[in-house]
């Protein structure tokens, strides 16, 4: 008995030992989800042209024929998900690689929050991915690849892009490497509860009015509030991204140029719009859980506005799509134009870019995926699926027939003309993140108290102050 | 029965036992090919360190090494995970923690958020251990009777334990939160108004000790039960038979007794309330503010958020010189304890 109850034991041992050697699965990235909280546009495109006209949506068509690589070759590229677009994206892909065999291509996709410290741990252990879409791209400035000599037409290629965009991959004295495009152009912008407005009676205010002042806005939205019991009345995502709009319309002034090693934090621009957002938190008008309750993350109102706990809400065109899917018919929803201050109405421009990593193995097959990705006809695709606003010039220009929302993404081509230069600085200053970072932590703390205004304004000049000397 | 049998059967033959044993003692003898000769050339004694080799090198590969760089990394700058890229600053990093005007107003401090972590995990720690001591006792001191389902209550103080901290943390965040938690919805129905009980600072504090301790109490209730059951009964009887009563009793058998037990405690809850993390990164984020900002997140978002790896390595050495101390407390009660 003692014997079997040995032999027993060994063969548990025995599997035991076998199965810790087993070789690992390979890991499986994980899908964001999808109603993750949305992206912080970063890299800035065009300078604002006219609001483009739409016209047909271009038809789905068919992947390039390439000439077959010799051997298989695997692409990987990192991805993150603020709506479908990473489904959009992996059919478009499936198709490349049908009319591409002996190309594979790997989406590995992960939350928006982790995508840039796993992005960085993957390039500083020199195991980067073929690709990878950021938001934060003069993070990497220097570890991307230069696809200029792999192209066909490098210069026509470059011409159909904001220079501006083409220079945030650029590092140092580079002015012509060609490292990415943006996969979509963002801006920020209000969203109302039209069909609240309807049952309260009380006239949108742009319907009847060019210039709305946020007084105006949020006057109107407490009225909505009040008679339709709604529980708030407005919302702003917890994030500076999103406060530097209405505080340049007050005549807030950060900075001078993307190069510029001096910030200024303490203007009456800023004052004036931190005292809004501090007054909406006294009064109750809006969720106290995004600026309040979500500690040091980033935090949106979506869900708010998508249970229709909300009448206005602050946040930008990438949630376009994503409303679409998830408010669907449930009630009327729309775009308002960016409330105006003393110094003009703005939002923040931004978006996504899909850039080639330096270090990646198949350089050539990289560069030919990337051009079949940023033709008018793919990324015409890609945007109309998606709901984005495409930031190719050309697309920009004929338009993009979308199969909804119409109505809410031309409200945001119309803002593009209406970005302030010192929003494109913003976007494109190297110390962004800080700034950012900062002024949402610190207002934070204005709100719940354990700061004065006066001390949250020296507390981010003080942390931009250390930052800029990091500034190469 | 059954086994006579099969020795019966197999009597002058190899036992059934024996058979299946073989292969695995032949697949045994094969690593005395290796072992043996590495036996003789370095001598038995030497064997052991060979045997602990396998340990020790996952040790420094996943602890030490990253000790050893996670040390560097507090005296150099940059956003930079390459150590060749991250310039030495000394001890600029150090100067920067405790550069204070007022050491007793955090505000005036260059790195505010980091000494808001220290002071919100003092506060912590003092109210979270406190709790745990004190219902630990209580709790042990109950089930030590003998009382009806013992077993079953011993299980049920227990079970939290055995829970992950972020279960633990979203179940009490559904539970705790403003718009639709389940205490919040029962307060509206019974006439109240809803409490902000993760959007007030002071209330989030509780909650914070208050879960912490609800989550962690069955382990240490356990080692307190064990403390009480190790007094002998003798000492209460005698104790009963001079006239004392049971406060009496517990005052001047139980607590000195069990002092010791009580000790380990105190320190056990003190180095893990220092190191509070998980369950409230969940549960509030550091929030409502910097409200329940604890050092260790402080670490954690001045390196993954900030990406200042050089701050967030010094405030972490910082941070392990504490919890040395303490430690060191421990060791040196421990052994006190085990000499006397």
């Amino acid at each position: 008995m003692k014997k079997l109850i040995s032999i027993i034991t060994l063969t548990l041992l025995a599997v035991l030992v076998i199965t810790a050697c087993a070789p690992a699965p390979t890991p499986v990235p994980t899908a964001a989800p999808p109603t993750a909280a949305p992206a912080q546009p970063t890299a800035a495109p065009a300078q604002p042209t006219a609001a483009p006209q739409p016209t047909t949506a271009p038809a789905a068509t068919q992947a390039p024929t390439q000439a077959p690589a010799a051997a298989s070759v695997e692409l990987h590229m990192l991805w993150y998900n603020d709506g479908n677009e990473g489904d959009v994206m992996r059919d478009l892909l499936n198709r490349y690689e049908a009319a591409n065999p002996g190309i594979k291509v790997v989406m590995d996709t992960v939350a928006y929050k982790d995508i840039h410290n796993i992005l960085q741990t993957q390039v500083e252990g020199n195991t980067p991915p073929d690709m990878a879409r950021v938001t934060d791209v003069a993070r990497f400035a220097g570890k991307y690849l230069d696809m200029t000599p792999y192209m066909t037409d490098p210069k026509g290629w470059a011409a159909d892009w904001p220079p501006q965009v083409l220079q945030s991959f650029r590092t140092g004295s580079d002015t012509t490497g060609l490292y990415g495009f943006p996969t979509q152009f963002t801006v920020t912008g209000p969203f109302i509860n039209r069909t609240l407005f309807q049952q309260a009676n009380v006239p949108v205010p742009s319907d009847t009015k060019k210039d709305v002042t946020w007084d105006e806005w949020v006057t109107a939205a407490k009225q909505v509030a009040t008679a339709t019991k709604t529980p708030y009345a407005i919302a702003i995502d917890r994030t500076g991204h999103r406060f530097w709009g209405p505080s340049l319309s007050n005549c807030a002034h950060y900075v001078d140029s993307t190069t510029s090693k001096k910030f200024t934090i303490d203007t009456p621009g800023f004052r004036e719009t931190a005292n809004m957002l501090i007054s909406w938190h006294k009064d109750k008008i809006t969720p106290l859980d995004i600026w309040v309750g979500s500690g040091g993350a980033y935090a949106a109102g979506n869900d708010y506005f998508v249970n229709g706990q909300l009448v206005m809400y602050m946040s930008g065109s990438w949630q376009i799509g994503q409303f679409a899917k998830l408010i669907g018919n449930k009630f009327e929803w729309d775009a308002i134009p960016n409330p105006s201050g003393k110094c003009g109405s703005t939002g923040i421009p931004g978006g996504a870019l899909l850039a080639a990593m330096g270090g990646t193995k198949h350089p050539k097959e990289v560069t030919r995926l990337m051009e079949w990705l940023s033709s008018d006809e793919i990324l015409g695709e890609f945007s109309a699926r998606s709901l984005f606003i495409p930031g190719k010039l050309t697309l920009a220009k004929k338009g993009i027939q979308y199969p909804s929302s119409n109505k809410q993404l031309n409200v945001f081509l119309a803002e593009i003309p209406k970005l302030m230069p010192e929003a494109y600085t913003l976007q494109y200053h190297p110390l962004t993140f800080v700034l950012n970072t900062e002024i949402r932590d610190r207002l934070s703390q204005v709100i719940t108290g354990e700061l004065t205004l006066d001390q949250a304004i020296q507390k981010i000049q003080q942390k931009m102050d250390e930052a800029v000397t990091t500034m190469k | 029965m059954s086994d006579s049998k099969a020795t019966m059967n197999l009597r002058g033959s190899l036992s059934l036992g024996d058979l299946l044993l073989k292969p695995f003692l032949w697949l045994l003898s094969l690593a005395d090919v290796i072992f043996l000769p590495l036996q003789n050339l370095i001598g038995t004694r030497r064997m052991a360190y060979l045997f602990v080799l396998p340990n020790l090198l996952v040790f420094g590969i996943f602890i030490l090494l990253p000790m050893l760089l996670n040390f560097y990394y507090g005296f150099t700058s940059g956003n930079s995970i390459l150590l060749e890229n991250r310039p030495v600053v000394g001890t600029a990093n150090f100067q920067k923690l405790f550069a204070c005007q007022n050491y007793f107003d955090v505000n005036s401090c260059s790195e505010d958020l980091f000494w808001r972590g220290v002071t919100n995990t003092g506060v912590f720690v003092v109210g979270q251990v406190t709790g745990i001591v004190l219902l630990s006792l209580v709790t042990a001191l109950a089930l030590n009777r003998p009382v009806r389902g013992r077993g079953f209550f011993r299980a049920v103080f227990f079970y939290p334990v055995l829970l992950s901290p972020v279960v633990v943390a979203l179940i009490w965040k559904w539970i705790l939160q403003y718009q639709y938690g389940l205490l919040n919805a029962f307060l509206v129905a019974i006439g109240f108004n809803k409490i902000p009980f993760l959007l007030d600072a002071r209330w989030a504090q509780f909650w914070v000790i208050a879960i912490s301790i609800w989550a962690q109490m069955g382990f240490f209730t356990l080692i307190l039960l064990a403390g009480l059951q190790a007094i002998p009964k003798e000492m209460y009887e005698a104790a009963s038979m001079d006239g004392a009563n049971k406060w009496q009793s517990f005052r001047n058998v139980t607590l000195p007794l069990l002092m010791p037990t009580m000790t380990v405690v105190l320190i056990l809850a003190l180095i893990r309330g220092v190191q509070v993390f998980d369950q409230v990164f969940v549960l509030t984020n550091g929030g409502p503010g910097t409200a329940t900002l604890y050092i260790v997140q402080y670490i954690y978002r001045t390196g993954f958020e900030f990406r200042n790896y050089g701050m967030a390595a010094a405030a972490s050495l910082v941070l392990a010189v504490v919890l040395l101390v303490l430690t060191l407390g421990q060791l040196i009660f421990s052994r006190r304890q085990e000499a006397a």
